[in-house]
């Protein structure tokens, strides 16, 4: 099977980012536009943020990333900015499901380690990144083998497409 | 070694004896609800399966309670779509404006919830349906379109932290003081992917109202879902509501709790959440001097008759400080008419209050009461996010219905007892 390798720069978020942060509700009716909502990806908290960002890019987090609603816009909105994944020391449960669900690749990790504008190499095959500037690796937290199984798909409507239902 | 309430729904819906915390179980689920803003979603990729009914025609529900009455031509297309989907796939429970209300208020008051129920929504508050002792949880669009494909979802046994109240309340303080009391102890991510079990003599008095006002905000403590074990207030609750069969658990005494918070509630005074976060509590009285510009009074959180009726108690005969717009939704049709028969809503309109239709509106800066930049509010709701209610720069104070009533005769960030 082919390795799953991603390579980006680091864009550094603090702890607690919620989903109103990330996409703010008044933009909740541009859903059927991903391409629309992800121009306001964390506008409110960061104004030029989509503007600072390069296809493969990584948001790197602390605590309890993506706590709040459970639209599933937030996940959808920083996966049509680009971003190849998001990093952080805890996710909120709602939006880790979305985000398994929406195929947006998301890794528990120890992120203090890892500084703005670093540049990552994440082997999601292997289970390891590699901070290159550093010349650091960190492991990543493994994901049970049903849920790897759905992230492996691309997400849960490709899941369903595929084995028709669930395969627990 | 005995199982908490949510260990044991969990096991008797995946077919197990038993389950632990931590543990991946499939899990069939009793109601799958979504609403105007998750179910478009959801509908969308049901339909890329190419699945041509859903589990269970009687178990789905689907209420447009957002941004209805429809406050823009996209939020009537969402409405549409969900109400297309509804008659095409023979939904029973689809629900026009006028009939509902908002759906975390609407779901028990119309007997959807049963103690033991697996109940998952397509929204975070979701959680709140655990006050009957049900285990119910909230998912996104997608989660919801597996839910109406399979009548199952995977879910992780989460482990339970105990909460147990004890002692009186002292006056003007509510359900709302206590949870916002927790979520300032433990945190915006105290409780993330955890039960949170509310226990003690003072759930014990609480009517089911209160109950689904604590567990409502489990989910900003980051909880999987609140949970309260039914006793006998909630048996009658839902005598003549549900017609269905259930069965009710309770927490083994030697079940295993994470942690367990015990509080003493006198000294517990009515409390506010400051911007930006439900866990930034203060007690009222520290937050005085803070000018307000509108006051909203409903939500899934506080739009209950009983919370209609503390904040009329202590408007009636005042009338709203000139510099405040005060907007009172009753968060059903149901509440609104009793409120109506009762007189409340005439308490409201005469201190210069604007009565809504019930709506989520201005909870999450949709319609109905957006704030505009710089301006602060009091609100019953659940949220104090950064632009959570309108414009970046705009702040929101959350509190009980009759902090909030105060506030708005103030002009300012008030106690009950100023005013009363």
């Amino acid at each position: 099977m082919k390795e799953n390798i991603l390579r980006g720069k680091v864009h550094k978020l603090g702890d607690d980012i919620n989903t109103d942060y990330i996409i703010s509700g008044r933009y909740k009716f541009k859903t059927l536009d991903n391409q629309e909502l992800a121009k306001h990806l964390l506008e409110d908290i960061y104004p030029d943020f989509y503007q600072k960002i390069s296809p493969g890019d990584f948001i790197v987090a602390g605590e309890n990333f993506g706590c709040g609603s459970s639209r599933e816009q937030a996940p959808l909105a920083i996966k049509y900015a680009g971003i190849g994944a998001v990093l952080a020391r805890s996710f909120a449960r709602i939006f880790y499901r979305n985000a398994i669900n929406v195929g947006l690749p998301i890794i528990i990790t120890q992120t203090e380690k890892i500084n703005e504008n670093d540049t990552l190499i994440i082997n999601l095959s292997k289970g390891s990144i590699t901070i290159s500037n550093q010349g650091k690796t960190l492991p990543i937290d493994p994901f049970p083998p049903e849920i790897l199984k759905i992230i492996e798909t691309g997400g849960l409507v490709e899941y369903f497409k595929k084995y028709r239902g669930w395969t627990f | 070694m005995g199982m908490t309430i949510s260990e044991k729904i969990l096991a008797a819906h995946s077919g197990k004896d038993k389950v632990k915390p931590g543990e991946f179980v499939l899990v069939k689920v009793d109601l799958a609800f979504a609403n105007d803003i998750t179910a478009p979603i959801g509908i969308e990729k049901f339909k890329q399966w190419g699945i041509r009914k859903v589990f269970d025609r009687e178990k789905v529900a689907l209420i447009p309670d957002h941004f209805t009455p429809n406050r823009d031509i996209k939020a009537a297309q969402q409405c549409l779509l969900m109400r297309r989907f509804a008659r095409e796939y023979g939904i029973k429970n689809y629900f026009e404006v006028g009939t509902c209300g908002i759906e975390h208020v609407f779901l028990p008051e119309r007997g959807f919830i049963a103690p033991g129920d697996v109940v998952i929504g397509a929204d975070s508050h979701t959680c709140t349906h655990g006050a009957l002792g049900a285990f119910s949880c909230g998912v996104g669009s997608t989660d919801f379109a597996a839910v109406m494909a399979t009548g199952e979802i995977w879910l992780k046994v989460p482990p339970t932290i105990k909460f147990v109240y004890k002692g009186e309340l002292p006056a003007w303080t509510t359900a709302k003081d206590l949870i916002l009391y927790t979520i300032g102890d433990i945190g915006v991510d105290g409780a993330t992917y955890m039960s949170m079990e509310f226990t003690g003599p003072v759930i014990s008095q609480l009517p089911i109202s209160g109950r689904l006002t604590i567990c409502n905000m489990a989910v900003e403590a980051g909880a999987k879902n609140g949970i309260i074990a039914p006793d006998k207030v909630t048996l009658d609750y839902i005598n003549g509501r549900v017609k269905k069969s259930y069965r009710v658990y309770q927490s083994d005494p030697d079940a295993v709790f994470v942690d367990v918070k015990e509080y003493r509630v006198e000294e517990i005074e009515p409390q506010v959440a400051c911007p930006p976060l439900p866990s930034r509590t203060r007690a009222v009285s520290d937050v005085r001097d803070v000018k307000i510009d509108q006051v909203v009074i409903g939500s899934c959180t506080n739009g209950h008759l009983e919370d209609l009726k503390v904040a009329a108690a202590v408007l009636s005969g005042k009338k709203i400080h000139p510099d405040v717009r005060a907007i009172v939704i009753p968060a059903t049709p149901q509440i609104y008419l009793e409120a109506l028969k009762q007189g409340i809503i005439q308490i409201f309109v005469e201190a210069g209050a604007v009565v809504g239709p019930p709506t989520c509106g201005p909870c999450l800066g949709g319609h109905m009461g957006v704030l505009a930049e710089g301006e602060v509010a009091v609100a019953t709701t659940n949220r104090n996010f950064v632009g959570r209610m309108g414009h970046p720069k705009s702040q929101v104070y959350l509190a009980n219905p009759a902090v909030a009533a105060a506030s708005a005769v103030k002009g300012r960030i008030a106690h009950p007892g100023e005013v009363y």
